[in-house]
């Protein structure tokens, strides 16, 4: 079945509407006044060069890296055996494990920024990293968890079975039979978390120190004080690694199964 | 399914662990908050009330910030069923190629920061902005876009629409293309098979997406923070601020659990009303 040329130009537009917002902000990034317009003619690369001389700037883009790094491991390593016990065991309370586990999709970041804030200055840990990464590791295991029970419900459980009645441990089949199974959805998992602890803004803007601060809370501050284009240099530089990040997720799985997540 | 009463728990504890130490805890430490009392000599007052709640619901100001942020979810969860749900069909009527390529650009913002996004509009709509230049250029006055709900509402719907193109086109894909044809064939026009064959199809796609927006919408803060300004007030930057600058934080505390009290309100009732649904259709 073909679209009409109306559904052909609805479709532009919608396209237009999407993009608009991103093209602008990397067409900002290469002016070359102090004002945030579009150049028109003149280009220059100063807002570029004032992003990397700006320290604080780089150095909560490490926090953000490192700290999207270790959450998004921690998660999948404590996430794996809790989806094995989800999808290979009936037990009495399953409904409300998992329910727990997913519930930061539901409950807002909001509100868990405020949720932690209070444990944290109960328990002295106000600008701790350590405490700031578990704060991540909770926002992220729905991602993770999400994708490796696709994966554990879509493979043979038959040759889980098949290799136990021939003898091999419990250990032996989880090894050398379930985590390869698992091993795509632990994968997609990882970069799922990975991606949203490295975006996330809403509850870190809540625990973060100036120590510890990430990224986009950094650009948030950045963007409610000053008027500099800069702000639309940093912008565009995450526009282009998330381009280049989505370039390696397509190749490595198919974008469209990634966002869409498997049926 | 192996059923053993030790392993599973076993294996679920240290997830269960840290969900209950930074989850549920956190949630009673917060509940306990908002029936305490601040005072701005000496902070939080010890003992128990319900001082904050009443405060909040005799003082029109929360009324008029609770009914901003309902009415503003509202538009934009409209607005992405009106321009998400034609989009899916559209993208999903393409042939190969295309339709991957751009259900990936049209995915893909959600991959971008929320804070990169809402700078953008800030940039799209300022008073120097693009759409003021194009406005400009056509003869046209200039028109005070940014730090209005107008302004929010557009952001919104833009972060908000891969949320409702991705359940909407899961259902379509579902969707069996020759019940159209026979639709077509037996004399329905193109409008009939779409109202009649296609709509009544993708609904529950439909639904969820529209509940997914909505709540999100409802408790967005980074785009009122940015493009809403000071002058929109929405519940997610009024909890901001009385945390943050106020320090008032039992009433902080009051404000969010009211606002996940009726996100999980919206949810439970969308989700029976959806379960009657199938069961009538269902026959049963």
């Amino acid at each position: 079945m073909k679209n009409g040329p109306l559904a052909i130009l609805f479709h532009t537009m919608v396209l237009a509407f999407m993009l608009a917002p991103l093209v602008v902000i990397c067409l900002v990034a290469f002016t070359p006044t102090n004002t945030l317009q579009i150049p028109w003619g003149t280009y220059s690369l100063r807002w570029f060069s004032a992003v990397f001389e700006h320290s604080d700037l780089l150095q909560s883009f490490w926090n953000s890296l490192v700290l999207a790094g270790l959450a998004a491991t921690i998660s999948v390593v404590m996430t794996v055996p809790a989806a094995i016990a989800i999808t290979r065991y009936n037990f009495a309370g399953k409904q409300l494990v998992q329910g727990l586990l997913m519930s930061p999709l539901i409950v807002p970041h909001l509100v868990l920024g405020v949720a932690m804030l209070r444990l944290f200055t109960l328990i002295g840990a106000k600008g701790s990293a350590e405490w700031l990464t578990l704060a991540h590791v909770i926002i992220v295991t729905p991602y993770a968890l999400r994708l490796m029970i696709t994966a554990l419900v879509g493979a043979e459980q038959n040759v889980e079975q098949a290799a136990a009645s021939l003898g091999a441990n419990r250990w032996v089949v989880f090894r050398r039979i379930t985590l390869p199974l698992m091993l795509p959805g632990i994968a997609g998992g990882w970069i799922l978390a990975f991606i949203n602890s490295f975006d996330e803004v809403t509850m870190s803007i809540f625990i973060t120190s100036p120590q510890t601060i990430t990224l986009p809370v950094r650009m948030y501050m950045l963007a409610t004080e000053s008027i500099d284009p800069m702000m639309a240099a940093v912008s565009a530089l995450i526009i282009a690694l998330t381009a280049v990040t989505m370039f390696a997720l397509d190749r490595l799985y198919g974008l469209d199964k990634v966002l869409v997540g498997q049926k | 399914m192996i059923s053993n009463t030790r392993t599973p728990y076993f294996l679920s504890a240290p997830a269960l662990g840290l969900f209950g130490l930074m989850v549920l805890f956190p949630f009673l430490l917060t509940f306990l908050l908002s029936f305490q009392r601040f005072d701005h000599q000496v902070g939080i007052v010890p003992g128990y009330t319900l001082d904050v709640y009443k405060h909040i619901l005799n003082d029109s100001f929360y009324w008029e910030v609770f009914g901003r942020t309902a009415w503003v979810s509202l538009s934009t969860t409209l607005l992405c069923v009106l321009i998400g749900a034609p989009e899916a069909y559209v993208l999903s009527r393409m042939r190969a190629p295309w339709r991957s390529f751009f259900l990936v650009i049209i995915l893909s913002p959600l991959l971008i920061s929320v804070v990169v996004r809402a700078f953008g509009w800030s940039l799209v709509l300022g008073p120097a902005g693009l759409l003021n230049s194009f406005l400009q250029s056509i003869g046209l006055d200039r028109v005070r876009i940014l730090y209005t709900p107008t302004a929010v509402v557009i952001a919104l719907v833009h972060v908000m629409l891969p949320f409702m193109v991705i359940p909407v086109w899961t259902s379509l894909q579902k969707l069996d293309p020759q019940i159209e044809n026979a639709a077509l064939s037996l004399g329905a026009s193109k409008f009939q098979v779409w109202w009649r064959v296609v709509l009544p199809q993708i609904t529950p796609g439909l639904l969820s997406g529209a509940l997914i927006v909505f709540a999100l919408s409802a408790s967005a803060f980074a785009i009122p923070g940015l493009v809403g300004g000071r002058r929109v007030k929405m519940v997610a930057t009024l909890i901001y601020d009385e945390y943050l600058h106020e320090l008032n934080w039992p009433l902080g505390a009051a404000i969010a659990l009211i606002l996940l009290l009726v996100n999980l309100l919206v949810m439970y009732v969308t989700q029976k009303m959806m379960e009657g649904r199938y069961a009538r259709r269902m026959g049963s």
